[in-house]
């Protein structure tokens, strides 16, 4: 059957039905993710763009699909199916329907290869980005969250259509003829979500508390959650990982196609390998937290299929109860790991994502988390530990320099308006006396700002020795992670405390006739102002 | 050689005229767009990179994929805009998205137009009464157009006649390669309304003729 095939031809149709293979799975899977897809055009060919399409590749999706390949092709009677599940907070699960690819023994000889097969499985790509919106599956999939989530499995062999219930429907995608066999993209979908319309919905509240580990040994075998998510806004390419989206993880398996138009009746297509970075595996299976945002085990997120980053607040806080608080966050791009594998991943805010308020809980978290560790660096909790580690200042009116410090006031004057120089490496003048000893340190000097009254000058004291010149008395007695501690739970505001909101609302409620006569007046304005804005 | 024709037909309310026509003519564009050709020497040739986006209507529960070319995109609304605004609120009406190649002639004669493939969208506009059916509408209309979703897909993998890829001279008789990032088939959207006799009105006739001046 192959006899025909030219072996320059018959490499390049294997490497086709491949990618197209792993395409068909992103397409897939990235459908189900509950949030839009949207990919940039571009005018210049970038190489590694498959089927001239701007599909994004997810790194496990891919690793998973290459698993269940294993090195083989979609042949005849080797089908590969993505199976798309339901499960629900109870642990319920359904399947809703199979994607399947599957080669027949047709065989259309007279097929350029390497044109019309590539450019006719370019269209079914297109197809499938269509049909996928399209499937009753689709819908579900956008309204995921809290009382279900939407889990994939991909497999090889043969065909399992048993579990999508009486009555399922099948739609075709489409099929290309090629020299070896025909492919065929099919999708059979459940049509009885009879064990969901009684379940769904049946809480209001969402479910507080999900115990994350209920899909950490997957149930059903190799069922994955489909936990990377990601939210695709129309920005340019080179915001991302060096610009190039690494759609192809092996390293001579890049697709830099050109066609051939002199005779009409020959296609010539030359396929030239490009270099490209090899991509370093994932590790899947564990639960560590990855060292930098953008790479994350399925694991942790299986609450629902949205792509978290880890809190940067450091790999040994993390534990997976944090999860639940994150919500479905999506985070701003974190700065882009050191080490080389390929982050493919960007994640934005997403403005559409139900529970943004969750979203901003877990920022906030991690912000937190992240600066408590970086204030905790800066200013130990302990003065006397880290004034070991340097010399003392010694103010202007001091009589003696002190062994130990405790916490001192920054005597300024107008020390209540002095900008606390919490992160301010410069020489405040204020601070460091004129005549102080050499071997200060004026970045710890300005970083501290001991509280005390520094009258003791004995030896025995725990005293400090800190006197500026123009110094007078503390005003507050702190040093920086008080300060900032404090100031970070400011009281609130006194128009938001509730017997002035109170008085107001009265005022409000009086002033309201007056108010309305003035927009009744007004009423042309503001109907021009709805018409503008239409 | 023969035109494809290919008629769809849905049945809208007036606020749904102009994503239903949306929705399925990027569909049918998605699959007639290519990224835009760069010819090197020696007659070769290689194609930039199609992104696509998801487009979710409001007012019908549905979400399609289009191309993402926010130029192509605005050609298109126009021409569904005047076609809204042509339809009345209980009218019949038909859009056609017809991709052609352009054949050159001989002085004096213009350059003729050869369809290939004509779609045409027949939208009839219903009026209703109450929320509930309007919301029995969304959906309806939503599912209604993930069956013509699929048949244009059909349609298209049947992989009958395309225009042969051209060489770098011929390349604006096949392609429209006005657009900065993507590179569809030659096409031309034209209307005409039905008014409620049934009568067509001369709206197709004036159209195909400004747009062969155009030419």
């Amino acid at each position: 059957m192959d006899g025909d095939l030219s072996p320059q031809d018959k490499k390049d149709l294997d490497k086709f039905i491949k990618f197209f293979a792993l395409k068909t799975v992103q397409v897939i899977v990235q459908a189900r993710l509950g949030e839009k897809i949207c990919t940039r055009s571009s005018s210049s060919p970038t190489g590694s763009d498959w089927f001239n399409l701007a599909i994004k590749d997810i790194p496990e999706v891919t690793h998973e699909a290459k698993k269940a390949l294993a090195g083989q092709l979609p042949g005849i009677g080797r089908s590969m199916c993505v199976e798309i599940s339901l499960k629900t907070s109870e642990g319920d699960s359904m399947e809703l329907e199979t994607w399947c690819l599957e080669m027949n023994e047709k065989c259309d000889k007279d097929i350029k290869v390497s044109y019309t097969v590539y450019n006719r499985l370019s269209v079914l790509l297109k197809s499938l980005l269509a049909i996928t919106r399209v499937t009753p599956a689709y819908k579900l999939s956008r309204k995921q969250g809290h009382d279900y989530v939407i889990l994939y499995r991909i497999y090889f062999g043969e065909v399992q259509l048993g579990g999508l219930g009486e009555g399922f429907q099948t739609v075709r995608v489409g099929v290309v003829g090629t020299p070896v066999g025909t492919v065929t993209l099919s999708c059979a979908y459940r049509t009885n979500l009879a064990f969901m319309s009684s379940r769904q919905f049946e809480r209001s509240a969402p479910i507080m508390g999900i115990i994350v580990d209920h899909f950490v040994d997957a149930p059903c075998g190799n069922q994955r959650p489909i936990t990377m998510g990601q939210l695709c806004n129309y920005r340019p390419p080179d915001e991302d990982d060096g610009g190039a989206f690494a759609g192809v993880q092996d390293s001579q398996e890049v697709c830099t196609t050109s066609f051939s138009t002199s005779p009409p009746s020959q296609c010539v297509c030359t396929l030239s390998p490009s270099p490209s970075k090899l991509s370093k595996p994932l590790p899947l299976d564990s639960l560590q937290l990855p060292l930098a945002p953008g790479l994350v085990t399925h694991n942790l997120y299986a609450s629902r299929l949205s792509y978290q980053p880890a809190p940067p607040g450091g790999a040994a806080e993390f534990n997976t109860n944090q999860v639940k608080e994150g919500g479905n966050v999506l985070v701003p791009a974190q700065p882009q790991p050191p080490h080389g594998a390929d982050v493919h991943l960007t994640i934005e805010n997403a403005p559409n994502t139900p529970s943004s308020s969750g979203d901003e809980d877990g920022l906030l978290q991690s912000g937190e988390g992240r600066r408590d560790d970086g204030r905790r660096s800066v200013s130990p909790s302990d003065p006397v530990e880290s004034l070991n580690a340097f010399t003392r200042k010694v103010g202007a009116f001091v009589n003696k320099p002190n062994t130990q410090i405790t916490a001192a006031s920054l005597d300024l004057p107008f020390a209540a308006f002095a900008p606390r120089g919490l992160d301010s490496e410069e020489n405040d003048p204020m601070v460091r006396p004129p005549d102080s000893p050499p071997s200060q340190s004026p970045l710890q000097a300005s970083l501290h700002s001991q509280g005390s009254d520094g009258s003791g000058p004995q030896d025995d004291f725990v005293m400090v020795d800190f006197r500026p010149a123009f110094s007078k008395d503390d005003l507050l007695p702190m040093d920086l992670g008080t300060f900032y501690r404090e100031f970070q739970n400011p009281p609130q505001l006194a128009s938001l405390s509730l017997h002035t909101s109170s008085q107001s609302m009265a005022d409000d409620l009086d002033s309201l006739p007056e108010k309305l006569r003035v927009y009744e007046k007004n009423i042309d304005e503001f109907d021009a102002f709805v018409d503008m804005l239409q | 050689m023969n035109c494809r024709s290919e008629v769809l037909e849905v049945t809208v309310e007036a606020r749904q005229v102009e994503e239903a026509t949306l929705a399925l003519l990027h569909t049918i564009l998605l699959h007639r767009s290519t990224g835009k050709f760069h010819y090197k020497k020696e007659g070769t040739y290689s194609i930039g990179t199609v992104g696509t986006q998801d487009i979710d209507c409001d007012f019908i529960d549905f979400t399609f994929v289009r191309v993402s070319s926010e130029e192509l995109d605005r050609v298109i609304r126009k021409a569904v805009s005047e076609f809204k605004d042509a339809l009345s609120s209980d009218g019949m009406g038909q859009i056609s998205l017809e991709f052609y190649q352009k054949k050159k002639s001989r002085w004096p004669f213009s350059d003729e137009c050869i369809p290939w493939e004509v779609w045409s969208i027949k939208v009839s506009v219903v009026n209703l009464a109450n929320e509930q059916e309007r919301q029995i509408c969304r959906e309806k209309v939503g599912e209604k157009l993930g069956e013509k979703v699929i048949n244009v897909v059909e349609v298209i993998n049947r992989h009958e006649y395309l225009p042969k890829m051209p060489t770098q001279s011929e390349v604006d008789n096949v392609f429209d390669t006005s657009l900065k990032d993507v590179q569809p088939y030659l096409h031309k959207i034209t209307y005409q309304i039905t008014d409620s006799l049934g009568t067509s009105v001369s709206t197709t006739m004036r159209r195909l003729i400004k747009d062969t001046l155009a030419l």
